[in-house]
This record gives structure tokens, C-alpha cells and sequence, in this order.
């Protein structure tokens, strides 16, 4: 069993865990709540790009001439796995949930026979696919110098894709992130982003667009605005990814608090139960030492 | 009568009010939203857009990059990429 001091030195380690862990859950909280916050915002700019996408989609049919990002590469060979992760740990099971589907994705495809090439984001999960797959990563995005991926790093993704699907080095891209149920739930999503899938028309709009003049030319505007909606796409998802780390930092926090909590009421009774032990043998020495005499 | 402006960019709406006429700067050629116009859709050059608030008041001028320009029975929304304050 262990001594007196031991015991009060482990409470007090455990004590200041759970402290840490408070602290972090209050912090994934407020940022939640901003993630959240700015995914809400991010909503209008979306909404309208896909309706104006599907509308103008409709209208162009897919030929030889159509831009490259809407009708493919005509083979898919090379699959792109785009893997957005969080940079900070201390959230769950959150970056393991989204590299095992894109690990799994990645299985199915190359039982397909299929090439898989990988392009992370974010550092977490970096080390997991570079052991499973150690040379299939094109490229790693760095993350880590800014507090949180907004427009700017969807952007450069954007580019960085599309330079290299110019460059033929994939035909089909695949982007991994956890979506955003609620602070409890988060869904490790995979969908393809290029070539990009049709948005489709609603329905309200059909109507009205009857009527509506294009300038330039509908194929010149829809070439023009395939790579902002992968950007808008790529925006969505890394939103939708800080708000669904902070979630899961949330209730991996709570989990490991109420554990402190748990193991500390262990420890603290085992402590008083030896200090009564001590005091009880203690006792029991002086009176035999008493009657001997 | 009042146009509806709406400017978006993927942070955030950073305008939606009535105005007078809204001046975008199109790819091929500037061009003069006023309330009733008819549905269009256009690409908008970098640049500023010019937002009348009155009719003989000064333009405001706000400069976008990345843009495109929406007009249907719901007024003109701008959507951008960038917006320079």
C-alpha cells in the first residue's frame, strides 16, 4: 500500500489535472460559440453561390469544351484525399474519427486499384498517415501559424489544388472534415470536391431565371466561378471543422474532468482509510507497550 | 422606389439596405443597377462599386475583388471575395 505522503502527493497531481481540464472545457466553450458564430455567417455567401451554380449548371450540358473542374479529367485514376485536421489535441477522438474514414476511403480505393495521393491540413493526423501511407503524401498545409483557418487558408487550398489538378498530377478529389452536429455529435463526412458535383437548381429559382441575361457568356461566367465555389466549399468545411474540434475538445474535456473528479473521492478515501490504519496501529503499539510494564 | 443592394463576402454580409442605383464595375463594361432592373447575372472586375444612396448624392465607393453580381426580383446582390474597408 501506498504511503500517506504518496497518496497526498497524488491527489494533489490529480487535483491539478482536473484544473487544467476545466479550464480548457470553459475555453471550448466560448470558442464554440464563435466557430458557430462565424460558420452562421458564412451561410448567406454559400447559399447564394450554390443557387447560381446549380441555375447555371443546369442550363450548360457537359461537352469536350466544358472547363476541366466541372467535367473531369475523363479517367480516375489518381484520387486526392484532401484531410482537413484540427492543430491541437485535447479533443477526443476528433482527428482519429476523420483519419480513419479518409484511412478507410483510402483502403476501398487502392483494393480498387486505384492510385490514393493525400493532401493534409492541419498537423494532427499528420504522423498517423505518414506511417500508413509514407509515400503518397503530395503535400502537407500548415495551419499552425494562424489562430483560426478562415477565408485566406481555404483560399490558398483552393489555389494549390487547382494548380495541381491542372498539372494532371490527380483526377478526383475527395475532402475529409467532421461536420457539425451538435457539441455532442460530429460526423466524419468525405465528399468529393472535384470535379465538382452539380449543386442542384432550386427549384424557386427555375422560374425566374427563365428570363435572366448572362454576361459574359454562361460557360465564361460558370469557368469563372468553379474555383471560387471550391473555395467556398473548402471555407464551409474548415468552419465547420473548428466548430465540430471545439465541440469534441468540449465533451472530451467534461469526461476527463468528472474522471478527476471520480479519482480523486478514490484517493481521498484510501488516504483517510491508512491515516486511521496509521493512528489505529499506533495506538494499539502504546497500549501494549502500556500493559507490558 | 428603392433598389435592395445586398453585398456578401464568404465572412460575412457586410451590406444589405435600400439605395438609389448601385454602378458595378462588369468584365465587359460598367453598368447601372437600379430598382426594376432586369434579371442578369455578370462577373464584376476588381474594383470599386459605386453605391448612390440618393439620386444626386455622392457615390460611395467600396472595393471588392473576386465579384459577381446578381440582380433578380429581389434587388442586386454583389458577392466577393474580398472587401477593402
Amino acid at each position: 500500500m501506498a504511503s500517506l505522503k504518496e497518496l497526498k502527493g497524488r491527489i494533489n497531481s490529480v487535483k491539478s489535472t482536473q484544473k487544467i481540464t476545466k479550464a480548457k472545457q470553459m475555453v471550448a466553450a466560448a470558442k464554440l460559440r464563435k466557430a458557430q458564430e462565424a460558420a452562421e455567417q458564412a451561410r448567406p455567401y454559400a447559399a447564394r453561390l450554390a443557387e447560381v451554380m446549380g441555375s447555371l449548371a443546369s442550363k450548360v450540358t457537359i461537352s469536350e469544351n466544358s472547363p476541366k473542374l466541372l467535367a473531369g479529367t475523363g479517367s480516375d485514376q489518381v484520387h486526392l484525399l484532401v484531410v482537413a485536421n484540427s492543430d491541437k489535441g485535447l479533443c477526443g477522438a476528433f482527428n482519429s474519427n476523420i483519419v480513419k474514414a479518409a484511412v478507410q476511403k483510402a483502403r476501398k480505393l487502392e483494393a480498387e486499384g486505384k492510385t490514393v495521393l493525400f493532401y493534409l491540413v492541419g498537423r494532427k493526423g499528420r504522423a498517423v498517415i505518414k506511417r500508413e501511407f509514407p509515400k503518397q503524401i503530395e503535400h502537407m498545409f500548415d495551419t499552425t501559424d494562424v489562430r483560426n483557418p478562415g477565408f485566406n487558408e481555404a483560399e490558398k487550398i483552393a489555389d494549390e489544388l487547382v494548380a495541381l489538378y491542372e498539372k494532371g498530377k490527380f483526377d478526383v478529389a475527395h475532402l475529409f472534415f467532421a461536420k457539425f452536429r451538435s457539441a455532442l455529435v460530429q460526423e466524419p463526412t468525405g465528399q468529393q470536391i472535384i470535379p465538382v458535383p452539380t449543386p442542384t437548381a432550386a427549384a424557386a429559382t427555375a422560374g425566374q431565371d427563365a428570363v435572366t441575361e448572362y454576361e459574359p457568356e454562361e460557360e465564361e461566367i460558370l469557368a469563372a466561378l468553379l474555383p471560387r465555389y471550391l473555395k467556398t466549399q473548402l471555407f464551409g468545411a474548415l468552419l465547420e471543422n473548428a466548430a465540430s474540434e471545439q465541440g469534441a475538445s468540449m465533451t472530451a474535456m467534461d469526461n476527463a474532468t468528472r474522471n478527476a473528479g471520480d479519482l480523486i473521492q478514490k484517493l481521498t478515501i484510501q488516504y483517510n482509510r491508512s491515516r486511521q490504519a496509521a493512528i489505529t496501529t499506533e495506538l494499539v503499539e502504546i497500549i501494549a507497550g502500556a500493559e507490558a510494564l | 422606389m428603392a433598389l435592395h443592394f445586398e453585398l456578401v463576402t464568404p465572412a460575412k454580409l457586410v451590406r444589405s439596405e435600400d439605395v438609389h442605383m448601385v454602378v458595378v464595375p462588369g468584365t465587359e463594361g460598367q453598368f447601372g443597377v437600379l430598382a426594376g432592373h432586369a434579371p442578369f447575372m455578370s462577373t464584376v472586375a476588381d474594383g470599386a462599386i459605386k453605391v448612390y444612396k440618393t439620386e444626386n448624392g455622392i457615390p460611395e465607393e467600396i472595393v471588392i475583388s473576386g465579384g459577381f453580381a446578381e440582380v433578380g426580383d429581389k434587388g442586386l446582390t454583389v458577392l466577393a471575395e474580398h472587401v477593402e474597408n
